[in-house]
């Protein structure tokens, strides 16, 4: 597995609807994924999630953990993707 | 840590404002592969380059997935062939097969573009230099990938006018031998002043001498993110302007830093440089020009554009550079034509003309670049277009390159499609007054007065 302590970002845009948190988290938990920090906003009626989470004891690579969450966002009706955390770290911070 | 705004920040970039990584550019030196043997030579460099560039693609996917970040382009770059290929190649029509080499191989590892098809000739051409520049227009006609330049001048060296003469004839036959697709073997062939040994754009990426075994280098892109990021300071004075640009690409470059590092450390090659360019695409927003426009020019080439685009191309360096320690290449903003939308809507209103882009290409990277130029323009023409540019670079210390496409069977007021980030481009007017008695003169032009230093 190519995961050593790699923090990632998941974000989750979409429609606001009963369980997103939810479901996410279930699949994280299920997946040995732990969660750091979590963030949330409605922006213009938008659900606006960003979780900060911790991979390096994930059960599944990271691949198929961004298509598996993927999968979770479609059958709720939004968009969430799975980023390395370092893209943003290296944009924002000196 | 990181907050939900900063990250939303970085996502809008990619997703809205075209922000990628235009290039993971792997720099392979072939002085290793010379042989007096043409056969052992093709063999060798195929290897070579095959065995190198095994997990480039792969492992440029596996980095835009991770990062979400789309990396438009993986390529190659190449030692120059002028050199590797002397030993083996005796006529034009033996460096043709070395060209297929490249080509193939290119194809076997799914780069997108291979460059290095070159000669180095700023001060005098070598017989093997000669019998390159002379195969590119077959080379280019007969390959997919191979991407060729030739570097005719230098400030240290002065301009190889010989090789600026022959320049004009190599590109007027490379659009002939390129005719029934709109001459775009053109596109292909760029013809440098200063040219840089570690540039990962092409068409004029090569793999200079001065490098190691292999090497990666980064292009950034975002023309889109610059402009998005200046709209929200119209009116304001210039000082808020520059902060604003500088600001921004700082960002843009971080993001390749990032890629170049990863990539490095995946593929064991040592990283070499970022080249901070704004490369703009044909992609509505991916403009330099719309940049232009939002600090305040009507379209490209109205008065204040050079003047503009050397600010801009100055707060890109300057933000830029504090985001990599190691900054080469050409690093500026770009000014094709075909390959700017904004660029293109300025040509047809009017407003930019080929001398005008001449004037812009004295304070940015890196010239005058994919111009659609009439047919019938002839190669004298071409060589006085391209010796005016090349003394551009040679005065003023900087790399300079022309890249034109004379489109034979079209005149000015028809439009060339060149397809995907080549863009299409109005064809536009060249001076129709006579240089044929300048360049007709043999020899070279001396190096200028203050490029003695020592």
């Amino acid at each position: 597995m190519e995961n050593t302590a790699e923090k990632t970002i998941i974000t989750v845009v979409g429609k606001d609807t009963v369980g997103i948190i939810a479901k996410v988290c279930t699949y994280l938990s299920e997946n040995g994924i732990n969660v750091l920090d979590i963030s949330q906003t409605i922006v213009s009626g938008y659900f606006n999630m960003m979780m900060i989470v911790d991979m390096s004891r994930a059960q599944v690579p990271f691949a198929s953990c961004q298509k598996e969450l993927d999968e979770v966002g479609a059958g709720l009706g939004v968009l969430i993707k799975c980023q390395r955390a370092e893209i943003f770290e290296k944009m924002h911070r000196i | 840590m990181i907050n939900i705004f900063e990250v939303n920040e970085t996502n809008k970039m990619i997703e809205q404002e075209n922000l990628d990584v235009r290039t993971i550019t792997l720099g392979i030196s072939l002085l290793d592969c010379i042989d007096s043997d043409l056969g052992q030579l093709n063999r060798k460099i195929y290897e070579k380059i095959t065995g190198t560039a095994k997990d480039l693609v792969a492992v440029g996917k596996k980095i835009e997935a991770n990062y979400c970040i789309p990396i438009v382009n993986k390529r190659i770059s190449v030692t120059p062939i002028g050199l590797v290929g002397g030993a083996a190649c005796r006529t034009p029509e033996d460096f043709v097969t070395v060209a297929k080499t490249l080509d193939a191989a290119a194809k076997e590892v799914g780069v997108n573009f291979i460059g290095g098809y070159s000669a180095q000739v700023s001060k005098g051409t070598t017989a093997s230099d000669e019998n390159l520049i002379r195969s590119v227009p077959q080379a280019l006609a007969e390959t997919e990938y191979v991407c060729s330049s030739v570097n005719v001048g230098s400030t240290k060296t002065g301009i190889n006018m010989d090789a600026v003469r022959l320049m004009g004839e190599v590109i007027r036959q490379t659009a002939e031998y390129t005719k029934e697709r709109d001459s775009s073997g053109c596109a292909k062939l760029v013809v440098f002043c200063n040219a840089p040994d570690d540039n990962p754009f092409m068409a004029g990426a090569f793999h200079g001498v001065t490098e190691a075994d292999a090497v990666i280098n980064v292009g950034v892109s975002g023309p889109g993110v610059v402009k998005t990021a200046l709209e929200a300071v119209r009116g304001e004075s210039f000082e808020v302007l520059c902060e604003t640009i500088k600001k921004t690409a700082f960002k843009i470059t971080r993001v390749g830093q990032l890629v170049a590092k990863e990539a490095s450390r995946r593929l064991g090659i040592p990283f070499g440089i970022i080249d901070l360019s704004l490369a703009p695409t044909p992609a509505i927003g991916d403009s330099v020009a719309d940049i232009l426009h939002e600090i305040g020019v009507e379209h490209a080439g109205a008065p204040g554009t050079t003047a503009a685009l050397a600010l801009l191309n100055d707060q890109v360096k300057k933000g830029g550079v504090m985001a990599s320690s190691y900054v080469g290449g050409l690093s500026g903003a770009f000014i094709p034509v075909s390959e700017d939308q904004g660029m293109i809507d300025a040509v047809e209103a009017g407003a930019l003309t080929l001398e005008k882009l001449e004037a812009m290409t004295c304070v940015c990277s890196v010239g005058l670049d994919m111009i659609a130029i009439p047919g019938d323009t002839t190669a004298a023409t071409i060589s006085g277009i391209i010796a005016d540019e090349m003394a551009i670079g040679m005065v003023n210390q900087k790399t300079t390159a022309v890249r034109l496409i004379p489109v034979i069977g079209k005149g000015v007021g028809e439009t060339v499609e060149f397809g995907g980030l080549l863009g299409h481009a109005p064809i536009m007017p060249v001076n129709p007054y006579s240089c044929e008695a300048f360049v007709e003169r043999a020899g070279r032009i001396p190096a200028p007065i203050h490029s003695f230093k020592n």
